[in-house]
């Protein structure tokens, strides 16, 4: 397989790869750093590659046990992955300001969700899979995707309204 | 009505039960200038989901092919070949120049002696032409008489 051949298969997907990166790792320089392993991963396993018939969920659950893995190693060296993007808080519109300052609530609630639900969450709501597909990526059953996800929605809806109403952050 | 619809959709959705097409209308819905009061909180999650959905990976993907490295370890391997060859021919040429060897020591040694008086004959042809040199010595001696007329040179400096 030659390189551009291998770019043809991988670049449809590195965006959604690096995004479920982000999501667990949270820093966007560790999910490039991850990104970047999991392409030289696929690329030295190209042969392999060939063989798979979904080429994209393969590298999806890859993502996901390389993440895990470096949470792991990261909390047993009991460092904290630091959250550093800053955002250009230059808007001048109120309302702007207000979107950017409640999308900021989203990010902040999805942070604090299990990883499980996070990954469901991402899988679903932002890279919009299948549920067949999202059960293979994860490896789990239909049902548990479904509650995962019920459990997910629900907290995002519960803490946004608090915020909503009270101000409650 | 529609907001009935969107109503029964969140609560499909909150349980997991929407299909992805039921989702797209709730986002299409949501990302509208205004909503509902009452499904005000829900704007931010749905604007959130479709603002990480166009975040690209920037960063170059390099890969590394193999092929460069094994051109690396065939120029390795031809330099040592190199080396290798260079080491080796040395010897091998000069066993070329090998003239050969006595096996009797007798005619070893007249060989030897031959050879020497050989080198002592062309050496004594070389001193014998260099020997005129001698009539520079012989002519130093005869200029010593020029240290006589340092004498009154130093007498007349005295007074």
């Amino acid at each position: 397989m030659t390189q551009t051949e291998f770019l043809n298969i991988v670049m449809p997907f590195k965006d959604k790869v690096f995004r479920l990166a982000k999501r667990l790792l949270v820093s966007r320089e560790e999910a490039e750093d991850a990104t970047q392993e999991i392409l030289m991963k696929l690329w030295n396993n190209k042969i392999k590659i060939q063989e798979y018939k979904n080429v994209e969920a393969f590298s999806m659950t890859m993502t996901k046990n390389f993440c895990l893995d470096k949470l792991k190693s990261k909390q047993a060296q009991n460092l904290k992955i630091v959250h550093s993007n800053y955002q250009d808080h230059n808007v001048s519109l109120q309302k702007q300001v207000e979107t950017n300052d409640s999308l900021s609530w989203v990010s902040k609630i999805m942070e604090d969700l299990p990883e499980q639900q996070k990954m469901v969450i991402q899988l679903r709501d932002i890279e919009q899979y299948d549920f067949d597909e999202i059960c293979k990526m994860l490896d789990m059953n239909n049902t548990a995707v479904r509650v995962t996800l019920s459990r997910a929605r629900k907290t995002i809806r519960e803490k946004l309204t608090n915020t909503h109403s009270y101000g409650i952050k | 009505m529609v907001l009935n619809n969107i109503e029964e959709l969140l609560v499909k959705y909150e349980n997991g039960e929407t299909t992805l097409n039921e989702e797209q209308q709730l986002k299409d819905y949501f990302s509208q200038e205004t909503v509902e009061p009452h499904l005000e909180m829900y704007k931010p999650m749905f604007a959130y989901f479709l603002v990480n959905q166009q975040e690209q990976f920037t960063k170059d993907v390099t890969l590394k092919t193999r092929k460069i490295e094994i051109y690396k370890w065939i120029s390795v391997a031809a330099v040592a070949v190199l080396m290798i060859g260079f080491y080796f021919r040395s010897p091998f040429v000069n066993s070329q120049e090998d003239l050969g060897t006595y096996e009797d020591p007798q005619l070893a040694y007249n060989e030897v002696v031959k050879s020497l008086g050989m080198v002592s004959k062309s050496f004594n042809k070389g001193k014998a032409s260099v020997s005129y040199l001698g009539e520079m010595q012989k002519a130093g001696t005869q200029l010593e008489y020029l240290d006589e007329i340092s004498n009154p040179l130093g007498r007349i400096f005295k007074n």
